[in-house]
């Protein structure tokens, strides 16, 4: 009786028991085949915990990075990449969001961050406090953020600056407008309602787009520079990229800005340069940070780049996000340093370029760019 | 014939005289070590709150989102906030207890328990699939709703035009908030529910009473503190809800309208803008949180209070 | 209404009763003007709904009213408003769980359960759809770390929230009592994501800045959890008849062993159903989890050190941030696989709360 009073009573105890046993016990890592099958002369198959006897590297470890979910995905990209070369290796990046990347970066909680935006001078000083040695911003992430809208019938939408800010402003509220109609002089258009979308969290896409609004139409965009949009302008607004371009797909005569990896096949609009209209693309993007200058008064490693919001560069499409990897030119750690080394070298690598621009859609960049941020990576040290 | 069920416990058990036995001493000690826990790690959670609230309040006003201090930067929030959390309840509530009355007294034993766990997983739901739920299933189906209400009803604020054109409004995340937090309170309503002494309940039946009668005068007056813990905590969920409301609203400025897009919540604004946010406005968006704080407790005083008030007509206690 | 004026020697509960098929002929006769009312509108299934419930409750309370009396007309009306009600509140439900099979068993099944996210990127996601490869990446090192934050903060919270609950209800009296009973309501309303920083920070200033790993996560969830434990439990230990009490002391049971062995045993259901309700309520939260579990695509089992995956956290960034922006389907089946899960869990933990529930409680009337 007794006995089988606790059996009754173990019976759950032993279910649950049994459950984690063999959910313990089945689990592992997909076979992938990527990673590094782009272009890389070598595929290992990159099972999780390597039997490392015919690896060549001999980094091992794990190295954690916080920052910038526009990052997200090319990240996964390098990290997948990085890890195939090296198994025993794991990181691991949380998309916590640029703000909180920096902020644990600076205080020393990871080894290195994702952000939209470079430190300011306040962080630099924190992070040197935390680095013990000056910490620098590298691009390794371009995206072009494109203007997708919601018109059937009207395909090749050609839009110039101010255009463009009038109908985010909410002064340009149907779509036959004769400004829209004097950028587009061979479409028809509808006396479709406009409904801009923007998106409601802050984000690094939104104060990119700002700032070129700004930058390109300074008398018709006057309001203040934030990742937030602006308060009480017209319009809908979605959580993160898929908010934005489903509030897009919801309804028509909606326009808004996305992510250019992210639109698809969704209709994008051309934007007004100079004389011209450019078409996003890869090689547009990374014309319009070739042409940018360098921030001034950084420490001298540091490639934060002053995005020429204005040019008028043939071919240049200027509504671009930069994103950086932040990383200390010193690390005490010597296993972190070199992870540090390792995977931002191979972030930089035309491999590493390529396997985000394959996954991620992001903009590789420039050979010259790429040469100068492997010799800041050269110049951390380890130890 | 209000019922007299049990006398609360701690007036009916006066601490016997008898020696103190060491096991009961244990037992009560560590019963209120564990009280004495939570009070010390909400201590903890409101002074995290406040310390990192603070430089909001010293900070100049001009540099607070929107320029003109915190008081204005938080009030819309303010009214967002208990602007979904009374829609959802207004909801909810009337629909939770009636589930919880059908599994209890209407549906039969068997059917009533499948249902009644059913409802319970309904709860496990992460938020973020209501989210997308919200988005892509309630959203276009009650837009045509709304823009009914925005030109038939207009003239009331709640309801004045346009519709949005996606239905992504503040009543529609009530809505969502409301699918929500109905397990919640179902659950609980129908546990308490079904805790009625089967005496009181036959007695009413004996007397002659109806189903709805019994049900009024030997279920609701016993179950009522248990279904006000209900709504309490269904009231929490609504009130602190992120990505949910984060995903379906459109969020904008204030408006008195329901049916456009505009508003935000205080628990979705932390969600959307704290990962990007740094410095002052990180504070801003903590100080926002410390509010959310006092809403909850000013709302919880006030439900005690109601308790309290009515609790001579309540059979229980 | 008529008023009887008969002489009431007759039997009064024989008489002055509508025959047993009144209601489903009434129904029906409903169910059929509410279609006609509706088609004449131009057929919609909400216009169907709403003539057919607001004919039949004032037709059947109005019959029921004129022959039966008032009080047999409310209770008509009462049950059809309850049935009502259910039925109203299973069209979200039923709409919400569809939605959660329907997308989730696409891509749900023991591979995706069995392999995590390592080295699956964007690109795996292009070739799967273009039907060039495999369709690879599972959910295994977010179930592993769910399962394992979840249970640590399961062990947490319960012992606690129902010490608690034992103390209030039995043991408080005066200042400490209210005082616990009024700052646990407080407790609920605390944001979910403030509680993660808040256990974020704790373990900053413990274990040093940075420290992340699954333990901080299941702190962060107690904080969320116990409140819930505490109110549900309470509410359940109250209304256990005080005369067991009683009658366990008049046998000279020690008070401790009475609660123990009388008073929570009683109210063990209710107290398992809460406890499944506040796993329920955390098991689905995102944000407090990011910013103390950490956000990985490796499997990693040891919630005391490293960083941990969660399948809400999982959902959230598949659904949020698909791997490739381009080619988003893979990622959004992976989001629904993963929220299927979840309810999954949720299944099997209210089963075993139920086994618990049934195991040891004592066999009542009902």
């Amino acid at each position: 009786m007794n006995l089988s009073i606790a059996r009754r009573r173990l019976a759950p105890v032993a279910v649950v028991g049994a459950a984690a046993l063999v959910l313990a016990a089945c689990g592992s890592d997909p076979d992938t085949d990527n990673g590094d099958d782009a272009d890389s002369t070598e595929t290992e198959g990159s099972g999780g915990d390597g039997g490392s006897g015919e690896t060549e590297s001999d980094l091992s470890g794990s190295l954690n990075g916080a920052g910038a979910s526009s990052q997200e995905s090319a990240m996964q990209a390098w990290i997948a990449g990085f890890q195939g070369e090296n198994p025993d290796v794991t990181v691991n990046y949380a998309p916590d969001g640029s703000g909180a990347g920096r902020e644990q970066f600076t205080s020393g909680a990871v080894a290195f961050a994702g952000s939209d935006a470079a430190l300011d001078e306040e962080e630099l000083a924190a992070a040197e406090t935390a680095c013990g040695a000056p910490a620098v911003d590298l691009p390794l992430f371009i995206d072009p953020i494109a203007i997708a809208y919601n018109l059937p019938g009207v395909d090749n939408l050609q839009l110039g600056p101010e255009t463009l800010a009038n109908i985010f402003n909410g002064t340009i509220t149907t779509w036959n407008d004769p400004a829209i109609a004097a950028d587009n002089p061979e479409a028809t258009l509808p006396d479709t309602a406009i409904t801009p979308v923007h998106r409601s969290d802050e984000s690094g896409t939104t104060e990119n787009f700002v700032e070129y609004l700004a930058a390109a139409a300074p008398s018709v965009w006057t309001h203040e520079i934030s990742g937030d949009w602006p308060a009480g302008l017209p319009g809908e607004a979605g959580a993160q990229t898929p908010g934005v371009l489903q509030a897009v797909d919801a309804a028509e005569g909606t326009i808004g800005y996305a992510s250019a990896a992210a639109v698809g096949d969704r209709t994008t609009a051309a934007i007004g340069v100079g004389e011209e209209f450019v078409e996003y693309s890869a090689e547009a993007a990374a014309a319009v940070v070739d042409a940018s200058p360098r921030a001034e008064g950084r420490a001298e490693n540091d490639i934060a780049i002053e995005l020429a919001r204005d040019t008028t560069e043939s071919g240049a499409y200027p509504i671009v996000l930069i994103s950086y990897t932040i990383v200390c030119t010193a690390y005490a750690d010597a296993n972190t340093g070199d992870l540090v080394k390792g995977f931002v070298g191979y972030m930089a690598s035309d491999e590493g370029q390529q396997a985000a621009a394959d996954a991620a859609g992001s903009a590789p960049i420039s050979p010259d760019l790429q040469a100068e941020v492997q010799a800041v990576v050269e110049s951390i040290e380890v130890g | 014939m209000t019922t007299t069920a049990n006398p609360p416990p701690r007036q009916a058990t006066p601490a016997p005289r008898a020696k103190a036995r060491p096991g009961d001493r244990i037992f009560s000690w560590s019963t209120r070590t564990a009280g004495v826990l939570i009070l010390v790690v909400l201590a903890g959670v409101a002074a995290f709150l406040i310390v990192e609230a603070l430089p909001t309040f010293q900070a100049d006003p001009a540099e607070i989102d929107g320029g003109e201090g915190f008081f204005s930067y938080v009030w819309p929030l303010v009214f967002g906030t208990l602007a979904a959390a009374v829609i959802a309840l207004i909801i909810a509530t009337p629909l939770a207890l009636g589930i919880a009355l059908f599994i209890s007294h209407y549906a039969p034993r068997r059917m009533a328990q499948g249902l009644g766990y059913v409802v319970d997983l309904l709860a496990a739901i992460p938020s973020v699939v209501y989210g997308l739920w919200g988005i892509q299933w309630l959203a276009p189906r009650v837009q045509g709703a709304w823009a009914w209400l925005a030109d038939n009803l207009g003239f009331i604020p709640i309801f004045t035009g346009p519709a949005s054109a996606t239905g992504r409004t503040m009543l529609t995340a009530g809505v969502v908030l409301a699918v929500m937090i109905l397990p919640i309170i179902t659950a609980i309503s129908r546990e308490v529910f079904l805790q009625t002494p089967t005496l009181h309940e036959e007695a009413a039946l004996a007397l002659g009473a109806t189903r709805w009668e019994m049900i009024r005068m030997a279920v609701i007056p016993f179950g009522r503190p248990g279904i006000i813990s209900g709504i309490m905590l269904g009231l929490g969920r609504a009130l602190g809800e992120t990505m949910a409301v984060a995903m379906v609203l459109s969020t904008g400025g204030f408006t008195w309208s329901m049916v456009t897009s505009g508003n935000n919540t205080i628990a979705a604004e932390i969600a959307l803008d704290f990962p990007e946010s740094s410095g002052l406005k990180t504070n801003t968006l903590i100080a926002a949180g410390l509010v959310l704080f006092a809403i909850t407790l000013a709302v919880n005083m006030f439900a005690r209070w109601v308790v309290s008030r009515r609790k001579e007509f309540s059979g229980a206690n | 209404m008529t008023v009887d004026t008969r002489i009431p020697a007759v039997s009064s509960l024989a008489q002055n009763q509508l025959p047993r098929a009144t209601t489903p002929v009434l129904l029906v006769l409903s169910l059929a003007a509410g279609a006609g009312l509706s088609a004449a509108l131009g057929f919609s299934w909400a216009w169907f709904a709403v003539f057919f419930i607001v004919l039949f409750a004032v037709v059947n309370t109005t019959v029921s009213g004129v022959v039966e009396g008032r009080r047999k007309a409310t209770d008509k009306l009462v049950t059809t408003l309850v049935y009502t009600a259910f039925g109203l509140a299973l069209i979200p439900l039923i709409s919400v769980s569809w939605s959660v099979v329907d997308n989730g068993l696409e891509r749900f099944g023991a591979d995706f359960l069995t392999t995590s996210m390592r080295n699956v990127t964007g690109l795996n996601d292009q070739q799967a759809v273009d039907g060039e490869a495999e369709f690879i990446g599972g959910a295994y090192h977010a179930l592993l770390g769910t399962f394992l934050i979840t249970g640590l903060a399961t062990l947490i919270s319960v012992p606690i929230g129902l010490l608690t609950s034992i103390y209030l209800v039995e043991y408080g009296r005066g200042r400490l009592a209210r005082a616990i009973t009024f700052f646990v309501d407080v407790m609920t309303g605390i944001p979910s994501i403030v509680a993660g920083l808040f256990a974020a920070a704790l373990f900053a200033v413990l274990f040093g800045v940075g420290t992340r790993n699954g333990f901080a996560g299941a702190v962060a969830l107690s904080v969320l959890m116990i409140p819930v434990v505490v109110r549900s439990s309470e509410e359940m230990l109250r209304i256990v008849p005080n005369e067991l009490r009683e009658a366990a002391y008049a046998l000279g049971v020690p008070k401790w062993r009475t609660i123990v062995r009388v008073v929570v045993p009683t109210a063990i259901s209710g107290i398992a159903s809460g406890v499944t309700l506040a796993i329920a309520r955390v098991v689905g939260e995102t944000a407090p989890l990011i910013v103390t579990a950490g956000f990985t695509s490796s499997i990693n089992s040891n919630p005391f050190s490293e960083w941990m995956m969660s399948l809400p956290a999982y959902v959230y960034s598949q659904a949020m941030r698909p791997l490739s922006g381009s080619v988003p389907e893979p990622s959004f089946d992976r989001a629904w696989a993963a929220a299927l899960t979840l309810v999954l869990i949720v299944m099997l933990l209210n089963l075993i709360a139920r086994l618990i529930a049934r195991l040891f409680s004592p066999k009542t009337g009902r």
